[in-house]
């Protein structure tokens, strides 16, 4: 240990490190800071624990009721009827609200969610109604009033399922041009250019074969009209002369980016089936969609929900001599169309499957009244007009398919019970129109009420339709037992190291090692209420990141201390020892943490789930212990030794 | 008296406080750098990275058993089920095993699934279910990682070229806020840590996966850091003390800056074993990559990073702020 005392001192030294501006025998009045400083300070800490507060809270346990479609009403009556269901079932519970859009129900504990969720579900009935496990904050309203709320938890805290998807977009650029293989073929006999072939090669490039120059030339012109996006060459000789149309590469980005997104759209609703609390679902890069569904344990179900295809079927109204075996009838969706016209009945005979529908969008006629406009692909079409040609004047029926899963036991020869996944098929009417004319590959649907009523149906209608195939690329799936148990060892880690270094620092330093030890406590609050407030994600990696910054933060001190005992050393007397210390310190500081928090940014950059987590947590570490280091342990210094005469230095 | 204590030609103290000889060593440092950095590029030549699920796609699937298994049963039961070359390993305690399946069952599985329904259960579902068969007690799903083989290679290229990247962005920092011969001095610090660790992984086959690609990236900062504060001392020394030549002056620097340095890595080292203690099984490799970076990159900020600013031959001139060409001439009269 060096003191003051045994420093050796000798007036030139002295002079000759004499800081610019210092005044050694003004030494009973450095160090103080003003008082907006220290005001500052304390309004920062101060924030700091209350944002970081939330996360004292540990959640309820909870079940959260929901509709099936933004019509079902969400009521103090529903609310009433769950309560009812977990009363007569045994299963305790508290503290039931009724939100917008969700009713929340509370329980006593983990154990009774599942449970609870069976006998709400049952009793409410699968159609109506989707119930979820969820946690209810049990953050106080007045915290919450103030937009506080704990840190989210990542899947590997928590348990779930993480599920990467990879849209095989080459299949909707081929899709596509068949569809316009179609439509070339009708748009050149309508023009009179007889051809020989229309065909398409590489499944990118259309091919149309003529025998004359002529023919040629009118087909080029025509098609140039007809479609202006795709881009013509002339090819081949004699009598086989060729036009060959391609799509630019900025219509190919175009069409992958709406297949990205269409199948996003559906997946939403299809993981919405699923009953999930605060689902994920994302897109990642250029063709891959994220889908993150805490607690979820059974990925069997997620998967078979999530990779289904076709869930729209399209059927003509049956004529009223129909025989009852070519019939079936269906209940309208809509509550109020239900109670308006019951339901119809609509032929057995499937015209298309919703696999066919490419896009649906909602649209305003000439007069201004809404419509949705359906584009289906090239088989669809051909299935379309060939269905309704003969039938003008008839009804055409959509009904919309909801497939659920629910457990049953089944006991087989041996008597040995197993439990499967019973999947049943709710199929409802969305939509019954009268056919005005033939359709073909693109149909509009009018005599809407309203532009909401519209944008439910098109929502409806693309849900059935992955716009292309999809293929699970990455799966992880992490248990509850897990989650819990990487928690305990991340607070454990957590609680050891920072046990560790706060000893260190205080053996090594005293008095100044009991200020950067506060300031390191308050560094880990200023953390903890930052990546609440940004609404970050805390992980295993992420925990990993606060250890780490546990151990850096205390650099900075290290730095500034280091730097005071050479001072001292030096023959500096106490105060100028201190501030010289810190002035000295600050730059290599600076230099230090921009450095490290470049490598924190690239990390985020290129990294995935368990990389980012890492570099969030470090990068905000860093910020937070350059505030708290610097500023939050020369304050205290300043309260301590600040403004009086001092003669030996606890460092 | 004067700033300096002289002895037999060597300055051993400066402003009171011993200067240790660190140059003195600073062949032998090199030498003992050059061995390190060769050992380790003929670890991974030979041994190769032993990448792990992330980069080399594949399933891992880590299972609890109510009643402990053997390992071998459990391995027979999967060849005996098509899972050729799975391996089984206890991981953590007896009743805890983790599965791992080569990349092609994986992407056996993969296009399987995208084609039938029926394939769309879960790989993890699959074999706990077989599993279950095999033990008495129940088996739990504890987690399972799937990642396809081309996620895998993305993942690898983007690792690499972050490191680069990093490496790239820290050199230019560094010219510009100090010189060149600082961020040559840096980098090839940072090359060296990056380049030991990777070996050390390397020569213990010990799983690569993206937890431990954090944790060398974590190194570069990490080294920087200490890195930059070495070279900040340097630099303020030799615009500042007189009568020392290049070697006095970074022996000087060291010597001042060395406290700080081992209590920085003392107070890291402290929570990184507190990690690789109780942080369990999952960050494991991660703690122990960062550990072997702390304690290489302690020692390249002192060896690895001064030694090449000797050899580049830093001058005094190298450290002075530019002077402006008009400051000099108005100082004529």
């Amino acid at each position: 240990m060096h003191f003051h005392g045994c420093a050796r001192i000798s007036s030139d030294i002295a002079k000759l490190y004499r800081p610019a501006g210092l005044n050694y025998n003004n030494e009973s009045s450095m160090n103080r800071y003003p008082i907006w400083k220290y005001l500052l300070i304390l309004t920062v800490v101060a924030l700091g624990f209350l944002y970081a507060a939330p996360n004292l809270y540990k959640p309820d346990p909870a079940v959260q009721i929901s509709g099936q479609s933004t019509t079902m009403e969400i009521d103090q009556q529903l609310l009433a009827r769950a309560e009812k269901a977990l009363d007569e079932a045994g299963i305790e519970h508290f503290g039931g609200e009724v939100g917008e859009k969700a009713v929340l129900l509370r329980l006593g504990s983990v154990e009774d969610q599942l449970p609870a969720k069976r006998v709400i579900q049952e009793s409410l009935g699968h159609s109506d109604y989707v119930v979820a496990l969820n946690l209810a904050s049990t953050t106080p309203e007045w915290l919450a009033d103030l937009g506080a709320s704990p840190m989210k938890l990542g899947l590997d805290l928590a348990g779930g399922v993480h599920f990467l998807m990879e849209v095989d977009t080459a299949t909707i650029v081929r899709t596509n041009m068949e569809g316009y293989v179609q439509d070339v073929k009708a748009k050149l006999r309508a023009a009179d250019a007889r051809y020989r072939s229309v065909s398409l090669e590489d499944d990118r490039e259309i091919v149309a074969r003529f025998r004359s120059e002529e023919l040629r030339d009118k087909a080029m012109s025509t098609m140039r009209k007809e479609f202006p996006e795709l881009q013509l060459t002339e090819a081949g000789s004699g009598d086989n002369l060729e036009v060959r149309a391609t799509l630019s590469e900025q219509e190919i980005k175009q069409l992958e980016d709406y297949a990205v997104t269409q199948n996003l759209t559906t997946l939403r609703n299809r993981v919405n089936e699923l009953g999930v609390a605060e689902p994920i679902v994302q897109r990642q890069g250029r063709n891959r969609i994220v889908v993150e569904l805490p607690g979820v344990q059974d990925t069997a179900e997620a998967k078979r929900i999530i990779g289904k295809t076709a869930n729209l079927e399209y059927r003509m109204e049956a004529r009223p001599d129909t025989l009852v075996t070519n019939k079936e009838y269906f209940e309208y969706r809509n509550e109020q169309q239900r109670q308006a016209y019951g339901g119809a009945w609509l032929e057995r005979k499937v015209i298309i499957k919703g696999d066919r529908v490419t896009n649906a969008r909602v649209g305003y006629d000439e007069s201004g009244l809404p419509q949705v406009n359906i584009t289906l692909d090239a088989r669809g079409g051909e299935l379309m007009h060939r269905a309704t040609w003969k039938n003008v004047g008839r009804r055409m029926g959509t009904l919309f398919i909801e497939s659920r899963f629910e457990p049953e036991t089944v006991v087989d020869d041996q008597g040995n019970e197993t439990v499967v996944q019973k999947r049943t098929d709710v199929k409802k009417i969305i939509s019954l129109a009268t056919v005005q004319s033939a359709l073909g590959r693109q149909f509009r649907i009018t005599g809407l009420d309203s532009a909401a009523e519209a944008q439910e149906l098109a929502l409806l209608l693309r849900a059935g339709a992955l716009a292309a195939p999809m293929y699970f690329v990455e799966e992880r799936v992490i248990g509850p037992s897990l989650g819990a148990d990487n928690i305990q060892v991340g607070v454990k880690s957590v609680q050891i190291g920072l046990i560790g270094v706060l000893i260190f620092m205080l053996i090594f330093y005293r008095v100044f090692g009991l200020a950067a030890n506060i300031a390191l406590a308050v560094n880990l609050v200023l953390l903890v209420a930052v990546m609440s407030i940004l609404g970050a994600t805390l992980t295993l990696p992420g925990i990993a990141g606060i250890v780490l910054t546990v151990g850096m933060a205390v650099d900075a001190n290290v730095l500034i201390f280091s730097r005071i005992r050479e001072e001292l050393r030096n023959g500096m007397p106490p105060q100028t020892a201190i501030s010289a210390g810190f002035d000295n310190a600050y730059s290599t500081i600076v230099d230090a943490n921009i450095t490290t928090l470049i490598v924190a940014v690239i990390l985020y950059a290129i990294g995935s789930g368990p990389v980012q987590g890492f570099a969030v947590t470090l990068s905000i570490g860093i910020l937070t212990s350059m505030f708290s280091a610097i500023m939050g342990t020369r304050a205290l210094i300043n309260l301590f030794y600040g403004g009086r005469r001092v003669q030996k230095l606890w460092i | 008296m004067s700033e300096t204590t002289v002895k037999e030609g060597k300055i051993t103290e400066y402003m009171g406080k011993r200067v240790f000889e660190f140059m003195r060593w600073r062949k032998l440092a090199a030498a003992l750098s050059i061995v390190a950095v060769v050992a380790s590029i003929a670890a991974l030549a030979i041994n190769g990275l032993k990448f792990g699920l992330d980069f080399t796609g594949g399933t891992q699937v880590e299972v609890g058993y109510e009643v402990a298994p053997q390992i071998e049963d459990v391995r027979g039961q999967l060849v005996d089920a098509g899972y050729e070359g799975a391996t089984v390993v206890r991981f953590g305690s007896d009743n805890e095993l983790l599965i791992k399946l080569p990349p092609e069952v994986t992407e056996k599985q993969t296009q399987a699934s995208a084609r039938s329904e029926e394939a769309t259960q879960s790989i993890g579902d699959k074999v706990v279910g077989l599993l279950r068969q095999g033990t008495d007690g129940d088996v739990d799903l504890r987690r399972v990682e799937m990642v396809g083989p081309q996620i895998g290679e993305e993942l690898r290229d983007d690792g690499g070229l972050g490191m680069l990247f990093a490496l790239v962005v820290v050199m230019g920092y560094v010219a510009l806020r100090f010189q060149y011969k600082f961020s040559v001095g840096a980098v090839a610090a940072l090359i060296h840590d990056v380049i030991i660790v990777l070996g050390f992984f390397a020569l213990l086959k010990l799983d690569f996966d993206l937890t431990v690609l954090a944790a060398v990236l974590a190194v570069i900062g990490y080294s920087l850091n200490d890195t930059i504060v070495v070279a900040d001392r340097i630099r303020e020394n030799f615009r500042k003390v007189r009568k020392a030549d290049s070697e006095e002056i970074i022996n000087i620097s060291l010597s001042q800056t060395l406290g700080r340095t081992l209590m920085t890595s003392l107070t890291t080292l402290l929570v990184l074993f507190a990690l690789q203690f109780f942080g369990g099984e999952l960050i494991h490799n991660f703690s122990l990559a960062l550990v072997v970076g702390v304690l290489v990159g302690t020692y390249s900020s002192i060896y690895v990073s001064a030694n090449i600013l000797m050899a580049l031959g830093i001058t005094k001139e190298d450290m002075m702020p530019p002077v402006k060409e008009g400051a000099e001439l108005e100082e004529m009269p």
